[in-house]
């Protein structure tokens, strides 16, 4: 099936039920999308289809024919957000950082607390008590 | 993952009309749409299921607009496409509320307003504003469409009138005034489910549905009659208590759901003098 991965035309050989998550994670060696609940509480697996956020974990691979798809190693490893979660503390564990990153993606630059918060109220971090996450969204 | 997807069957429709006739032939078929209930059910391995019609790419399920003056929203409609349609702010702004609380981003941009009517939950958050806004379920095989009230449309637990045959392809809410009123109470402001939820409208007689307080979304017609009739919102209060079956359940008790609902009828009464 082909869709678009990161800016390049793929073409992947998966189950059309398969969870997006896991043809990332398995078919495409994407591991940067993490598996948390698995259920769409916790954002730890968001990814962009089309420029929209989404959990992974429950879109079936066969709802992104055609679609573009956006992992955290689209964005190669400088963008602004991920230099500012760095720099404001915004990962410890690690684990929710991927998915916070893309969640965040979507709500432009230096956007405001209050559209930061609802931008992120799908995500779950417990480790940072999400005010470095904060500070460093509404930096990039 | 629980699940094991090795033995599952996905059909791909193309159209409204390939998708139905899929349905007549094969009335196993089960329709996905954005999946936030389903793949969660797939991931806990307690999805029964084994076929399904994936309605995804079928784009004339998407529309919102005024057909005659009843509004209509197309049942994959999205809980984003919702927050953002002008129609929808202007003729059902308390569907819009709902639709923000419902979940984060992530389910807004998947979950859709037909999926939440199909999944059928007590708590489904959209469904005591369509209750109160009197909406139509529009329900449609290959062979015939047919209307049903929302009201009418649940007949117990998760229990519905849809056939196997059949998709829920829009929901048509008539023009109505009064001030609209919407309020979930969850354990926090996103992704929880509610603990009850409530939508009202101030008309001469108001219109109050209620979520999580009973097997299916209900209506209160015995304590709108009540506020009808002039009577003290105090009693208006012990009539509910009568008329709502709430239950003990993980996410509850029947003793609080009893108060908050009551509480809740008090708020809207007060706000929306």
């Amino acid at each position: 099936m082909i869709f678009t991965l990161n800016a390049a035309t793929v073409d992947v050989d998966a189950h059309p039920m398969k969870r997006l998550l896991d043809v990332l994670r398995e078919e495409c060696g994407l591991t940067g999308t993490k598996e948390g609940c698995g259920e769409g509480e916790c954002g730890a697996c968001t990814v962009l289809i089309d420029d929209a956020a989404v959990c992974a974990c429950l879109v079936p691979f066969a709802q992104v024919r055609d679609a573009r798809v956006t992992t955290i190693e689209g964005l190669g490893g400088d963008h602004p957000l991920q230099r500012a979660f760095a720099e404001e503390g915004g990962a410890q564990c690690g684990i929710c950082t991927p998915g916070m990153i893309m969640a965040a993606l979507p709500l432009g630059e230096k956007p405001s607390l209050r559209k930061v918060r609802e931008g992120l109220a799908g995500n779950l971090c417990r480790c940072t008590g999400y005010e470095a996450i904060y500070r460093a969204v509404r930096k990039a | 993952m629980k699940g094991v997807i090795a033995g599952l069957e996905m059909r791909e429709p193309s159209s409204l009309d390939e998708a139905l006739s899929a349905m007549r032939n094969d009335p196993s078929l089960v329709p996905l749409a954005g999946c936030t209930d389903l793949y969660v059910a797939l991931n806990f391995g307690t999805l029964e299921s084994t076929r399904f019609l994936n309605l995804w790419s079928i784009d004339e399920l998407r529309v919102i607009e005024k057909s005659n003056d009843a509004l209509s929203i197309g049942a994959l409609t999205t809980y984003k496409s919702i927050i953002q349609s002008k129609l929808v702010r202007k003729r059902l702004p308390m569907l819009i509320s709902a639709a923000r609380e419902i979940g984060g981003a992530q389910i807004h941009n998947r979950g859709t307003l037909g999926g939440n009517i199909a999944n059928g939950s007590p708590a489904g958050d959209t469904l005591p504003v369509l209750a109160a806004a009197d909406a139509t379920v529009v329900m449609r095989s290959a062979d015939a469409e047919r209307r049903v009230p929302l009201t009418q449309f649940y007949t117990g637990y998760r229990k519905s009138v849809l056939r196997a045959d059949e998709l829920i392809v829009a929901v048509e809410i008539p023009s109505f005034s009064g001030k609209q009123w919407f309020r979930k109470v969850g354990t926090r402001a996103a992704q929880a489910i509610s603990k009850v939820v409530m939508a009202a409208v101030r008309s001469p007689r108001p219109r109050i549905a209620l979520g999580s307080v009973a097997p299916t979304v209900i209506r209160l017609p015995m304590t709108e009659g009540a506020l009808e009739e002039g009577a003290p919102i105090q009693e208006a209060q012990r009539i509910l208590m009568d008329e709502i079956s709430p239950i003990d359940d993980m996410r509850s008790t029947e003793e609080y759901r009893r108060r908050v609902a009551s509480n809740l009828l008090g708020r809207f009464w007060a706000e929306t003098e």
